[in-house]
C-alpha cells in the first residue's frame, strides 16, 4: 500500500486541518471532526446538514458554504459520523428555521442520524431528514437495506441549499430534497478496487481485465462481475440500467462521476458515450457534471447519475454557489 | 457477579476484538466494507479509556458506560446496534450491586430485543440477531433447568458457534450485505463473528473468576 499520509490513525484530521488551512470561508472544528460555514448560522435559515464516512471528497465538507450545506460531519474512511457530531453540527447551524439532515441510505448513516435527530429534538430544535437512495444497482426489496445513497446526494445538497437560501421553510427544503431524490437515479462501475488506510490492503480484488458492475462508494462488491469492454459499451450497461427503472428522456441533469482514481480524459470519454445515450433515447442533457464529486478513495472507476429536471428545480440548480467543490454565479 | 466482573468482561472483549482485528475485518471485507474490526477495536479501546476514568459501582453503571461510549465513538452500524445492546442490558440489570445468572438472561434478552427493534431484524438475515437470539435462549434454557454457571455459559456458547457457523449459508437482508444479494453467501457474517466473540469473553471471564 502506498499512500500520501501521516498515518492511517490521522488521516482524516490530517485533511480537515488542510481542508482548514485552504478555505477561509469555512469553519473547522476539529474534534468534532465537523466541517462549518465561517461566521455560524443565518438567522431564519433552514440549516443543512450531511455527514458520512470519510473517503469521499469532495463530498461532503466541500460542499459546505453558500447555496450548499452549513455543515458536514466527518465520519472515519468509510464509517458513519457519529450521534455527537451531528447533534454538535444541527445545534451550530441551527438559525431558528429548524435543520434538515440529508442522510445517504446506508445502516450506519441511518442509525446514527436517526439516533441524533431524537438528541436534537430533545433539545428543542426541529429536525426533518431525507434519505437520498437513487442506486439503482440494488434491488429496493424487503430482502435488502434498500437502495443505496450515491451521486443524487450532490444534487439534493445543491437545489435544497439554494431553496434554503431563497428563505424557505424546512418542510419546503425538505420536500425539494425528496423531490430531487426521487427523481435521481445512479449506478456505478469500478475497474479496480480501494483500500482503506487502516486496513492496509485493497477491500477486494479484481483480476486485470475485470471489472465491477453496481459498485457502491465503499469498495463494497457489486452487483456482478463482467470482462473489461470498451467505454461505450460499460456506459451502455450503464445506462441501460438507469433507462430500465425510469427512461432518460425530457430535460436531464446528468452528473459523469469518477471514483478518485480515473483522469478527466476517461470521464469526458464516458459522459460523450452518455450524451449519445440520452440523445437516442429522446433526452436532453439540460444540464451537467464531469469530475470527481462523491469519489471512493482512490478507485478507478464511475458512476453516472441522473435527475429528471422540472423548471423550478433547473432554477434552483442555476442559482448561485459558492463552495469547495461547486462554483458559479456569485 | 459484581461490577469487576463485567469491568473484566469488558476488558476480555476490548483484548479479543484487538486480536481478532484483522480477522473480523477480512470478513468485512468479504461482503461488506472492510472496517468492522477497526471500528470495534477502536470503540472499545475508548470504552477501556472511558471505564478507567469514571466509577461505575454497580454492573448496570459498567455497562451503560460501555453502551453510551460505543454510540459515541463507533459509527457505522455496529456502533449504534452495540451501544444500543449494552444500554438495554444495563438498564435491565438497574443500580443492583450484583447480580445472578437469571438477571444476565433478562440482561441479554433486553440487548437483544434492543437490537431487534433499532435494526429492524428478525433471525434468518444474516445478521448479529442470528447469533445472539439462539444463544440467549440457550443459555435462559440451561439457567432455568438450573444448570450450573459453567455449563450455562457452555451452552451459551456453544449455541454461538454454530449459529455463528450457521450465518455462512445465508443471504443477507439487512445492512451493506443486502446489496450483494445471492453473493453474500458463503461467508460469516461480521456482526455474528463479533457477537460470538463477545459471548466468549463473558464465557472464558466466568470461568476465571470461578477457577
Amino acid at each position: 500500500m502506498k499512500k500520501l499520509i501521516n498515518s492511517p490513525d490521522t488521516v482524516v484530521t490530517d485533511a480537515l486541518a488542510g481542508i482548514a488551512a485552504a478555505h477561509p470561508s469555512l469553519a473547522v472544528d476539529i474534534e468534532n471532526k465537523v466541517i462549518l460555514r465561517a461566521g455560524g448560522p443565518t438567522a431564519g435559515k433552514v440549516g443543512l446538514v450531511s455527514g458520512g464516512g470519510s473517503g469521499h471528497e469532495p463530498l461532503h465538507g466541500g460542499f459546505v458554504g453558500y447555496g450548499m450545506l452549513d455543515a458536514a460531519c466527518a465520519g472515519e474512511v468509510f464509517t458513519s459520523p457519529v450521534p455527537d457530531q451531528m447533534l454538535f453540527a444541527t445545534k451550530a447551524v441551527n438559525g431558528g428555521g429548524g435543520v434538515l439532515h440529508i442522510v445517504k441510505n446506508y445502516t450506519g448513516d441511518v442509525l446514527n442520524f436517526q439516533m441524533a435527530a431524537e438528541l436534537a429534538d430533545d433539545e428543542g430544535i426541529e429536525v426533518a431528514s431525507v434519505v437520498v437512495n437513487d442506486d439503482v444497482a440494488v434491488q429496493d426489496s424487503l430482502y435488502t437495506a434498500g437502495r443505496r445513497g450515491v451521486g443524487a446526494t450532490v444534487f439534493v445538497e445543491k437545489i435544497a441549499g439554494a431553496l434554503a437560501e431563497r428563505g424557505a421553510s424546512l418542510a419546503q427544503v425538505a420536500a425539494v430534497a425528496a423531490e430531487v431524490n426521487e427523481r435521481s437515479r445512479s449506478f456505478g462501475v469500478a475497474l479496480t478496487s480501494c483500500t482503506v488506510p487502516a486496513a492496509g490492503k485493497p477491500t477486494f480484488d479484481l483480476a486485470d481485465q475485470e471489472i465491477e458492475l453496481g459498485i457502491g462508494i465503499h469498495g463494497e462488491p457489486g452487483r456482478t462481475r463482467a470482462a473489461l469492454q470498451p467505454a461505450n459499451a460499460i456506459v451502455g450497461i450503464v445506462m441501460d440500467a438507469i433507462n430500465a427503472d425510469v427512461r432518460v428522456d425530457g430535460d436531464l441533469l446528468v452528473m459523469v462521476n469518477g471514483m478518485g482514481g480515473t483522469p478527466l480524459i476517461e470521464l469526458y470519454g464516458a459522459f460523450n458515450e452518455v450524451s449519445t445515450y440520452v440523445t437516442g433515447h429522446g433526452g436532453r442533457i439540460a444540464r451537467n457534471l464531469v469530475g470527481n464529486y462523491i469519489t471512493s478513495l482512490e478507485m478507478q472507476g464511475f458512476s453516472v447519475t441522473v435527475c429528471h429536471l422540472t423548471s423550478t428545480l433547473l432554477d434552483l440548480w442555476d442559482a448561485p454557489v459558492d463552495t469547495p467543490g461547486l462554483r458559479w454565479g456569485r | 457477579m459484581d461490577a469487576d466482573f463485567f469491568r473484566a468482561w469488558i476488558a476480555e472483549i476490548a483484548a479479543v476484538v484487538e486480536a481478532q482485528r484483522d480477522h473480523l475485518t477480512q470478513l468485512d471485507s468479504a461482503i461488506g466494507d472492510a472496517d468492522h474490526g477497526i471500528n470495534l477495536a477502536r470503540g472499545f479501546s475508548a470504552v477501556q479509556t472511558a471505564l478507567a476514568a469514571a466509577d461505575t459501582p454497580t454492573p448496570g453503571s459498567v455497562l451503560l458506560l460501555t453502551g453510551s461510549t460505543l454510540i459515541s465513538k463507533v459509527g457505522g452500524a455496529s456502533g449504534p446496534l452495540y451501544g444500543t445492546a449494552f444500554r438495554r442490558a444495563a438498564k435491565s440489570l438497574g443500580d443492583k450491586p450484583a447480580v445472578e445468572l437469571p438477571d444476565l438472561v433478562e440482561a441479554l434478552a433486553a440487548a437483544l430485543e434492543g437490537v431487534k427493534k433499532l435494526g429492524a431484524a428478525t433471525e434468518g438475515e444474516k445478521t448479529m440477531v442470528d447469533v445472539l437470539a439462539p444463544a440467549v435462549a440457550a443459555f435462559g434454557k440451561a439457567v432455568s433447568e438450573g444448570a450450573a454457571a459453567p455449563a450455562a455459559f457452555a451452552a451459551l456458547t456453544d449455541a454461538a458457534d454454530a449459529a455463528s457457523h450457521d450465518t455462512i449459508e445465508m443471504q443477507a437482508r439487512k445492512g451493506r450485505a443486502s446489496y450483494l444479494g445471492p453473493r453474500s453467501v458463503g461467508h460469516e457474517d461480521p456482526g455474528a463473528a463479533s457477537s460470538t466473540l463477545m459471548l466468549h469473553a463473558l464465557r472464558d471471564v466466568a470461568a476465571r473468576q470461578a477457577g
